[in-house]
């Protein structure tokens, strides 16, 4: 019930957080979203990877993602150059479905009918690490390279961007 | 019926610890300052040394006229004292006074009290965007910027202690530290303290609310009540960040004699007082000066301690 309601407030910020043409307010809308999304894991008895989700999403990234937007350009009230022709919001809507059919397809297929109980001390810090670090600690490994040549990936492109460095630039 | 009690008992203790603590700690500022400056410092309000300045003031808060400035975003600009405040207060429930001394004794409580903070930061930067100020904006601009920047020192401190005790729970750490920790972590204590007062961007690392460069940075359009609370956020943040330092590198309720509540609250007492002498002995730091300190001391300095702890743990283990 719980889960639903949930599913729900974070399903519909994600809507609006897309919908929204104020684009600070688009990212508090995805502060919501984050936020019940970390309340699903959190009622499936997922404590550490909710919490995780809040410490890294909503205190990392979007601050970061304001930080940007503050930077550049962030009007209070609408801005019209934020609505897409519709061509676009005809081929967002398509992949939108696409994946939502896909992935419902897969996990109807996949998981219907079976019940699992929802089982706190299997997701509580320990056995969380001891599988992390143990049967899963090759896919982790290989995500964390993967992160760090897209780091230097960006920061090639700024530096080539920008040609030959100045002295006295940060 | 006992567990409903239970629950009400606790629920009422936090929520007494976070409307009693913060003010406590505003006083002291008050008082605190005062001395160490050479000058009185409110002395006739209430009688004795002034004790019912606070009263006062709270007083003056609420009578004071509620403004939103006109060109500003109104719904953000009202929602952001709360998003500020309301965190603190649920990182206060995970906090144990002592063993069983807690709102809710949580397997992974450092990383709740962790994330809950992270969130309080928002509402500065909701508030520095939606008052369509620019020297709000600059304000919210530097908190992000510092934020980004000192949250790295917090989290590495704090993980090192987390794998020398071998658990997240707050309760966990604490049973487990050792007096002889306070030596072994005392640079991952650096990291998590001078970052944490960072975050809480208290002076020496004010440059987001620079009173001469930038008047109240993210607060300027605020006025009475919601002002009151980014005020009382701050307190409760550096309450938060006491008894955090405390728990994780101070022993908590561990000390000389018997063991118990009254040590915490006495060690959180002294962390306060330390941050707040801070304030009065440090001019504030250049933005330059900032970042040189995070990146180029504090996060090395924590990557080493985590090298430094992983072996020893992995030592003592074997």
């Amino acid at each position: 019930m719980l889960f639903a309601l949930l599913g729900v407030v974070a399903a519909s910020s994600g809507v609006l957080a897309v919908v929204s043409r104020q684009v600070v307010h688009a990212a508090l809308w995805l502060v919501t979203a984050l936020g019940a999304l970390a309340g699903c894991y959190l009622v499936l008895g997922a404590e550490v990877v909710a919490l995780v989700q809040v410490l890294v999403y909503v205190g990392a990234i979007v601050v970061l993602v304001l930080f940007a937007l503050m930077l550049t350009r962030a009007p209070i009230g609408r801005s019209a150059d934020l609505d897409s022709p519709w061509q676009q919001r005809l081929a967002a809507g398509v992949v939108a479905a696409g994946t939502t059919g896909l992935l419902a397809a897969v996990l109807l297929t996949g998981v219907r009918g079976r019940v699992v109980d929802v089982d706190a001390a299997r997701s509580a810090s320990q056995p969380l690490a001891r599988s992390l670090f143990g049967s899963w600690v090759l896919p982790f490994e290989v995500l964390s390279l993967l992160l760090l040549a897209a780091l230097v990936a960006a920061l090639v492109l700024s530096r080539e961007r920008t040609g030959a460095p100045e002295p006295d630039a940060d | 019926m006992p567990e409903v009690l239970d629950t009400v008992v606790r629920v009422v203790a936090v929520l007494a610890a976070f409307l009693v603590l913060p003010l406590a700690v505003g006083q002291a500022e008050h008082k605190v300052m005062a001395h160490m400056q050479g000058r009185l410092g409110p002395m006739y309000a209430g009688g004795f040394h002034g004790w019912a300045q606070l009263v006062a003031d709270g007083v003056k808060f609420v009578q004071k006229e509620d403004v939103t400035p006109a060109a500003a975003d109104g719904r953000v600009f009202r929602l952001a004292p709360g998003v500020a405040l309301v965190p603190y207060l649920v990182a206060m429930a995970a906090i144990p006074l002592a063993p069983g001394v807690v709102g809710a004794d949580l397997d992974a409580g450092l990383l709740f009290v962790l994330a809950a903070s992270a969130v309080a930061v928002l509402g500065t930067l909701m508030a520095g965007w939606s008052s369509a100020n620019k020297y709000a904006l600059l304000g919210g601009l530097r908190t992000a910027a510092q934020l980004l920047s000192y949250e790295l020192p917090v989290v590495l401190g704090a993980s090192s202690v987390a794998m020398a005790a071998g658990t997240l729970s707050l309760t966990g750490i604490g049973e487990a530290w050792r007096p002889w920790w306070m030596v072994w972590q005392l640079p991952a204590l650096v990291c998590f303290f001078v970052g944490g007062v960072a975050e809480l961007a208290r002076p020496p690392f004010d440059m987001p609310v620079a009173d001469s460069e930038i008047v109240f940075g993210p607060y300027t359009e605020y006025t009475g009540l919601r002002f009151a609370f980014f005020l009382l956020s701050e307190y409760a943040g550096i309450v938060v960040l006491a008894a955090m330092t405390t728990v994780l590198f101070l022993g908590g309720w561990h000390g000389p004699g018997p063991d118990g509540a009254w040590w915490m609250l006495l060690k959180t007492a002294l962390v306060s007082v330390l941050v707040i002498w801070v304030r009065v002995a440090w001019p504030r730091l250049r933005e330059d000066q900032l970042q040189t300190l995070a990146w180029k001391v504090l996060v090395p300095l924590a990557l080493v301690q985590l090298v430094l702890t992983a072996v020893v743990a992995v030592g003592i283990a074997s």
